[in-house]
């Protein structure tokens, strides 16, 4: 075995591939940028080489300088992760002339998959089902314009070497295709330096649906299941899940053969991954095929209980595969929630910063109810631009779907982040929406049920009163214990009463308070009751609670006459009142924020590209007004509504704050 | 018999209902509450002792003498705030528009002299026209009789002003000399003379929000600490804010249970100074560590955001703390964050308040805006104020601490009890490009010559060792370790005895 592997990747990847090796005994190496200096996979490595400025083409991606980290520290194998340098065929072939094993696939298998036009002919060729498309070259909009037609809109406009994402459009029409055309192209460049564009078929109705295959180099290949992945958003997957919710044994079974035999075919070793398309009737596509470590390889090894990185490390060795086909089954059902530093009320745009608070719910390796979380990121570190704003991973496994999505309900309600805006609330929102607990998903599905993006949760009333009970109880005792100041009048203290009114989400409930040596019961005006207990003390910023309704678990924050607490996607302003006080407070007028709704604020930090609209200029609801850079994304700003833009105050290489105000309409 | 008990009860329910229904329902529709509805939300449930409810006018001009209602439109009394006694006063708008008669001053004087007496806080309710124009000298007479007695009352007992509404002319001075002065967003105002005679003396055209706002006097003038958004928020806020104070400066600051272990390690801590010495960084973030369950009340939140100025518990007391503001001007003292600082410290010292004081400061702003305005005497405040604090004073030094801001930022030769500094920590005359090209200015015209000196200078300065070995750090500490070092500090100051020599009174540099 190896006495020493090199990670050539950072945040979560790095150091979930580093608790594999530390596992099987075998010292790592990390590397890291600038930016990186203090990051997690640096402190946890044995060793770390620093490879260069922050940005990842002048550190993460520079073929040499890995190359110079690996012989600095005599390691033996590589470990790319995924993204920066996992499927660039140069680095496996630079790899391949120094001596040094890769941990993943062969360089012509890299070279023959990584390009989605070979890779789709490949694929044809081993008899693995495809979506129409056009598999040669586009050389300008116009053309593309032509090869859209004659497949027919909707098409979907890809970067030959793209991945998560980036680099990818849809077009409905001959304008979208152009637009995509060209700002794929752009992306492309910038991010993978490979601007080569292709275009296909879009599946309407779609589930991305993928099979983990795992090859050895003696001939053995074999998959482990599917991954379900259709909960994501701009083509970026939010959510994840294994097995998935719609395929019977004779589809999982005919797409693991195909996968088989499509890596079989390209002499493929290692574990990688092959993407399908499933429509509403079963029918899958081949997409693509990942010859990388997934990210979303968690589920998988939760519920097949093989750790992938381990496989991988021992294929890169040479050794021959201890697991047959027929030792892989499904034990549960697993799901994977991505953190994201991204604000889901700001249109998911990404948000950088210093995490001045990041605790993340305890890991439970078995039980009944398993919490994994694959984190690069620590409390006091900082979400720098320069990379992926993904900085978690939360899985959680059950004996069923249900039981999982329960599961990770409440490990997201327990994870605590501060200082950056993250889509935690989302994915609360998404494990409560009764489309997603049937299964009846699609990879459409977040656009469908959140057309105009995500404005919270609101919770319903049965959960309210749960909250309401809650926070009436535990503002009893922040109250109680104000009254033990020093210097208070003996005799003469405060009492405490047992009537008060909470209120959350606009709605009153005039509650009584009984409370005891283990709990409160709090009685509701229409005779109902909620038990509730906790050792939540004032200053607790999460309050887990047992009510007699079943357990909660709330960030807190402090608010006048009140607290401000984070549950199941919802963001409340919850106060707790004495009769008397409501009533005043009823009196009070309700203050209404300013109207922002005649100007474009900018919706992240960023640079300003491109305005694309001049004073006077009449735009129409949905017409480019001006393009924003952030986190390599080039974000197009529309118009909300026809208008006439009366003054501009931004213009290109600008670069401005969120919510700064870029133009005004009359 | 019956009918006497009869007869109070209905003159009490006469008193009660003020100005009548009518404008106690026009009260409400501006938003605002009435004097007793104020008084019920601010003092504990059931703990109000009225004084004075009978009280009525003299005035017999203007035909006033037939309209005598009881109370003459301020009611006062005190009560208790979670079992801690104050004293209150809130004007009845509904009365007379809330006017300032001789007798309603009267009622004011009455409580003022029993606070000070009794030892316990004053809680002024503003929301009054004014003047009673009827009353004409005999009503100034009463407003300067208030006046001396905030004067006397001054660092005797806390003093805090909430104002309701309108607070015009004369009325402004009461609240100007009390501790703290807290307003409502949008039904509130303050000014010497209103937008009319603006207009009239220098045709200026401004609304009275404008003029005298909430938003005008927590952000440009700063003469008030705090606004909220409505009458209810306003008077829960301070309650809470008293929860902070000693009743009077007899006795220590409260102390109250808490939940939150002393020795909490944040290592996040580690990772708060950022690698480059120009970025800025929040220092909120380290006051909410640091604090008991990262409970901060601050003070002038709104003003001079250079520095930070407001009350924490550390082992459940009261800690006032000062600190600097890398996120704006770079932290640096100007004139209006030298004068906040100044104002918060000395507010301290007179109430017992230990001080905390969290250093990263450039120096002072230059400029000829500055230097016209009198830095000098601005800033001189700050320094003066620190020296002549006798409470405990403890002060942490994150990262910058150059020339005099240094000094003034309750240095140990300021009589620091304890000074200590994170290993971030540059104390040094001035940054290590300034010095080098003052200190090698023959070398200006060779950048290789200049680099190499400004790294040297670097080396040897840019740490808080050199201060170290003069003792001037008492002990270079962890970050992370910054609220157990820091409430052990406090904790071993408890008994702190140090007084300054007899004196009429200071002159500090007004």
């Amino acid at each position: 075995m190896f006495k020493k592997i090199l990670i050539a990747n950072r945040g979560e990847i790095a150091c979930r591939v580093i608790k594999t090796a530390r596992k099987m005994g075998i010292a790592t190496v990390a590397v890291y940028s600038d930016a990186d200096a203090q990051a997690l996979h640096v402190q946890m490595a044995d060793e770390a080489v620093h490879i260069g400025p922050a940005p990842a083409n002048q550190s993460y991606i520079v073929i040499d300088n890995i190359m110079d980290a690996i012989r600095q520290t005599g390691a033996e194998a590589v470990h790319p992760g995924y993204g920066f340098l996992s499927e660039n065929k140069l680095f496996a072939e630079a790899l391949e002339k120094e001596g040094v094993a890769f941990i993943g696939p062969p360089a012509g298998a890299i070279e023959s998959m990584g390009d989605k036009i070979t890779s789709k002919k490949i694929a044809q060729e081993a008899g693995v089902s495809t979506v129409p498309g056009y598999m040669g070259l586009i050389e300008d909009a116009e053309e593309a314009v032509k090869i859209s037609n004659d497949i027919g809109y909707p098409v979907m406009i890809k970067a030959s070497a793209g991945g998560g994402g980036k680099g990818m459009r849809i077009a409905w029409n001959d304008d979208e295709t152009r637009e995509g055309f060209q700002s794929s192209k752009n992306e492309a460049a910038n991010s993978f330096g490979d601007d080569r564009i292709f275009i296909e078929k879009f599946v309407t109705q779609p589930r991305h649906i993928e099979i983990q295959v795992l090859a050895d180099s003696h001939g053995n290949t074999i998959y482990l299941n599917e991954r379900e992945c259709s909960i994501q958003r701009r083509n970026q997957k939010v959510i994840e899940e294994a097995p998935s919710p719609f395929l019977d044994e004779a589809t999982r079974k005919a797409m693991g053969e195909q996968s088989c035999a499509l890596a079989a075919a390209v002499g493929y070793t290692s574990a990688g991954t092959v993407e399908f398309i499933v429509d509403g009737e079963r029918n899958f596509y081949f997409l693509e095929m990942n010859t990388r470590l997934q990210v979303e390889h968690p589920v998988t090894e939760l519920i097949t209980g093989v750790d992938l990185v381990e496989q991988m490390i021992r294929v890169a060795n040479g050794e021959e595969l201890s697991l047959k086909q027929s030792d892989i089954g499904i034990n549960g059902w697993a799901m994977e929630s991505r953190l994201y530093a991204e604000d889901p009320y700001r249109n998911f745009l990404p948000s950088i910063g210093r995490l001045s608070r990041y605790r993340p719910p305890a890991e439970v390796a078995d039980g009944p109810r398993v919490v994994r979380n694959d984190t690069g990121v620590y409390e006091g570190g900082e979400i720098s631009m320069y990379y992926d704003p993904m900085i978690a991973k939360l899985c959680t496994w059950g004996a069923t779907r249900d039981e999982a999505i329960d599961g990770m309900r409440d490990a997201l309600d327990a994870f605590e982040v501060e200082g950056i805006g993250h889509n935690l609330p989302f994915c609360s929102a998404v494990m409560d929406h009764p489309r997603f607990v049937s299964g009846e998903i699609t990879t459409a599905f977040i656009a469908e049920e959140y057309p105009d993006g995500f404005e919270g949760v609101t919770l319903d009333d049965a959960m309210l009163r749960k909250v309401a009970a809650a926070a009436a109880a535990m503002h009893r005792v922040a109250e109680i214990r104000r009254t033990r100041l020093s210097g208070r009048m003996d005799n003469h203290e405060r009492h405490v009463g047992e009537n008060w009114v909470v209120s959350a989400q606009g709605t009153d409930y005039p509650v009584t308070i009984a409370a005891d040596r283990d709990g409160s019961t709090v009685s509701f005006d229409d005779g109902s009751s909620i038990r509730v207990s906790s050792d939540w003390t004032p200053g607790d910023m999460l309050a887990r609670i047992s009510t007699s309704e079943g357990p909660l678990t709330m960030k807190v924050g402090k608010i006048t006459q009140g607290f401000r607490l984070r549950l199941r996607g919802a963001d409340l302003k919850v106060t707790v009142r004495t009769p008397r006080q409501a009533e005043l407070a009823a009196l009070m007028p309700e203050k209404l924020p300013p109207d922002t709704s005649k100007m474009l604020l900018c919706p992240m930090p960023g640079l300003i590209v491109k305005v694309d609209v001049a004073v006077g200029d009449e735009v129409q609801e949905g017409q480019a007004l001006c393009t924003v850079e952030a986190m390599k994304m080039e974000n197009i700003l529309r118009a909300e509504k026809k208008a006439v833009v009366s003054r501009i105050n931004a213009g290109p290489g600008d670069s401005l704050a969120v919510d700064e105000v870029i133009m005004e309409f009359e | 018999m019956t009918d006497v008990l009869q007869e109070l009860e209905e003159r009490r329910a006469a008193a009660r209902i003020g100005g009548g229904q009518k404008r106690i329902d026009a009260q409400h529709a501006r938003g605002k509450l009435t004097a007793r509805e104020r008084i019920e939300l601010l003092l504990d449930e059931g703990s109000f002792e009225e004084f004075d409810m009978f009280v009525a006018h003299r005035c017999t001009d203007f035909g006033m003498e037939k309209n005598r209602p009881a109370g003459d439109g301020v009611v006062t009394g005190w009560g208790t705030i979670n079992g801690r006694m104050v004293y209150v006063f809130s004007q009845d708008f509904t009365v007379f528009g809330g006017s300032l008669s001789e007798t309603h001053a009267q009622k004011i004087c009455k409580i003022q002299d029993m606070a000070v007496q009794n030892g316990a806080p004053i809680i002024g309710i503003n929301d009054s026209g004014g003047a009673r124009i009827q009353e004409g000298v005999a009503s100034l007479a009463g407003y300067a009789e208030v006046f001396q007695r905030n004067i006397m009352a001054s660092g005797v007992v806390p003093q805090i002003s909430v104002i309701m509404g309108p607070c015009a002319g004369g009325a402004v001075y009461s609240p100007a000399m009390t501790d703290f002065i807290f307003m409502v967003k949008d039904t509130s105002y303050m000014f010497v003379t209103g937008p009319d005679v603006v207009k009239t003396v220098t045709n200026e055209v401004v609304t009275a929000e404008e003029l005298g706002g909430a938003s005008t006097h927590t952000k440009k003038s700063s003469v008030a600490d705090g606004a909220f958004e409505n009458d209810v928020e306003a008077l829960a806020e301070v309650r809470r804010l008293v929860d902070f104070l000693p009743l009077n400066n007899r006795e220590k600051p409260p102390v109250r249970p808490f939940f939150d272990a002393p020795g909490r390690v944040e290592n996040s801590l580690d990772t708060l100074i950022p690698a480059n010495p120009n970025t800025p960084y929040d220092m909120k973030e380290l006051i909410h560590k640091v604090a008991d369950e990262a409970d901060f009340y601050e003070i002038q939140e709104d003003f001079a955001k250079n520095i930070i100025t407001g009350f924490i518990r550390l082992e459940g007391q009261t800690v006032g703390v000062v600190a600097n503001q890398p996120m704006v001007l770079a932290g640096c003292l100007d004139i209006d964050s030298s004068r906040k600082a100044a104002r918060f410290v000395r507010f301290c010292d007179c109430f017992e308040i230990p001080i905390l004081t969290l250093v990263d400061v450039p120096g002072f702003l230059p400029g000829t805006s500055q230097e016209y305005g009198g830095v000098i005497k601005h800033g001189a405040k700050l320094l003066f104020a620190y020296g002549e604090a006798t409470v405990p004073k403890v002060t942490v030094i994150t990262r910058k601490a150059y020339g005099g801001a240094y000094d003034v930022m309750a240095s140990k030769h300021l009589r620091g009890d304890f000074n200590y500094a994170w290993p971030t920590a540059e104390i040094a005359v001035m940054g290590a490009k300034g010095a080098t090209e003052i200190i090698h200015r023959a070398d200006l015209g060779d950048a290789d010559k200049i680099a190499q000196h400004t790294k040297d200078y670097e080396d040897r300065f840019a740490n808080p060792f050199v201060a170290a070995e003069r003792g001037f750090i008492d002990e270079v500490i962890q970050p992370h370790s910054t609220r157990r070092r820091v409430s052990r500090a406090f904790a071993s100051l408890r008994g702190k005895q140090l007084k300054n020599p007899w004196k009429k009174h200071d002159n500090i540099p007004l």
